[in-house]
């Protein structure tokens, strides 16, 4: 589910769910149409009565929506009117994930359904202590963590989003790879176009994998710094490691795109990332993308190069 | 678990003091614990944790905060330069993306 293709059924119907048997008085959650979210919220409430709002995002998270703008004020103060929430529930209070906070205005959803807005923790699994504490997040309860199992599930839609351009690269690295004395050669083309494509995937899996899980302990606060140095020491590494008779021409072309390939790639990542903010991302963009593409041209011109 | 930080002094988070009521909805909404509360005042207690979530500014009631927020895609943002229009994300629904 986590790959990022057919995703479209993991939606639930919008509307008012509810976990055990709610009165007039017991909460009201609100949730997005995510099922995954929504299951797990369910699973969190487990052995309560509360009320579930689930606000229709096209199926994706609270977090994802808010920053898009399918989850907000508009569509809460909506679905409160269409599911009559006032006559359903005595009290006047919706738990609203914190993380939907982005698109959420607390002021202007009590103004416009006289709702007022508590934010909930950011981890379900909190929230039986946050109700139980009169919905009071502890302070530990509102930071926002990113654990290596957080950003390894995050990988594979990192990939995912990458299949065009690494078929259009892949083809590239064929067609160039064909390119020698001969003006263009089949064979050539085969036997230069496997490499580079293994070199290919080498650095993406480095960039978009490698980067992602080892990320505290990669030095550097820039994505794509992190990944030119993790791409550099893999190169080098297959370089000592592995018996080849490439020339040296071969070998500096290695040196050279694989470490742009992996920034490029790490620095893709920031887009998952739970603390990068995008002014940081546009700063290291407009110093690293010249870097990454004049590295990317060094490299082809020695490939082609050595070749004659 | 060792926290993770990104560049400094890059965001654009701006709180004026004046129009602050102390109401301490930012530090509620915050996922990185930018705020403290002073009295009656928010103060920025370690802006370079701010990731540009526009929670804070959305959620203040006098509108005493300010950050232009947005998305953090690499890919969203060359679309944005190319095209000339702010970046947006559509990675097509995913999950977890952006
Ligand atoms: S939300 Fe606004 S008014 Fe309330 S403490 Fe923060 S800055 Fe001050
Ligand atoms: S924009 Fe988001 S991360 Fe930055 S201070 Fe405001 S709430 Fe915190």
């Amino acid at each position: 589910m986590r790959w990022g293709i057919g995703r479209n059924r993991y939606r639930i119907a919008p509307g008012l769910y509810a976990v055990g048997v709610p009165n007039d008085q017991s909460p009201v959650l609100v949730s997005a149409n995510y099922k995954m979210s929504f299951d797990l919220l369910r699973r969190s409430l487990a052995g309560l009565d509360a009320w579930l709002l689930v606000i229709d995002t096209k199926g994706i998270n609270v977090w994802c929506a808010a920053g898009k703008g399918t989850f907000g004020t508009r569509e809460i103060v909506q679905r409160v009117g269409h599911c009559e929430l006032d006559r359903l529930v005595s009290h006047r209070t919706l738990i609203v994930p914190q993380l939907g906070a982005p698109g959420v205005a607390v002021h202007r959803v009590k103004h416009d359904c006289g709702f007022s807005v508590v934010y909930g923790p950011v981890r379900a699994m909190d929230l039986k202590v946050f109700l139980a504490a009169g919905m009071k997040a502890t302070e530990a309860m509102r930071r926002v963590g990113f654990s290596t199992l957080d950003r390894l599930v995050l990988t594979p839609v990192e990939l995912t989003g990458m299949i065009k351009s690494i078929l259009g690269a892949a083809l590239l690295l064929f067609i160039v790879g064909g390119i020698g004395p001969g003006w263009f050669s089949l064979t050539a083309a085969w036997d230069r176009g496997t490499v580079a494509l293994g070199c290919l995937l080498t650095g993406i899996m480095v960039g978009a994998v490698g980067v992602p899980v080892l990320l505290p302990w990669i030095p550097g606060r820039a994505f794509s710094i992190k990944g030119a140095m993790f791409g550099l020491l893999v190169s080098l590494l297959m370089l000592a490691g592995i018996e080849t008779d490439s020339s040296l021409p071969e070998n500096m072309a290695l040196l050279l795109a694989l470490p742009a390939v992996s920034s490029y790639c790490a620095m893709n990542f920031t887009g998952s990332t739970t603390f990068t903010s995008p002014s940081g991302v546009e700063k290291e963009m407009r110093r690293a993308i010249p870097a990454q593409l004049a590295a990317l041209l060094m490299a082809g011109i020695f490939w082609i190069g050595a070749a004659f | 678990m060792k926290e993770l930080r990104y560049l400094e002094n890059v965001t654009t988070l701006e709180l004026n003091i004046d129009t602050c009521i102390g109401c301490g909805m930012c530090l509620n909404v915050c996922p990185h614990a930018v705020f403290v509360l002073h009295g009656n005042k928010a103060a920025i207690m370690d802006r370079n944790r701010c990731m540009e979530c526009g929670a804070c500014a959305g959620n203040c009631p006098v509108d005493a905060l300010a950050v232009k927020a947005g998305v953090g895609c690499a890919s969203a943002i060359i679309h944005g330069w190319l095209t000339g229009k702010e970046p947006s994300c559509d990675c097509g629904g995913g999950a977890d993306c952006c």
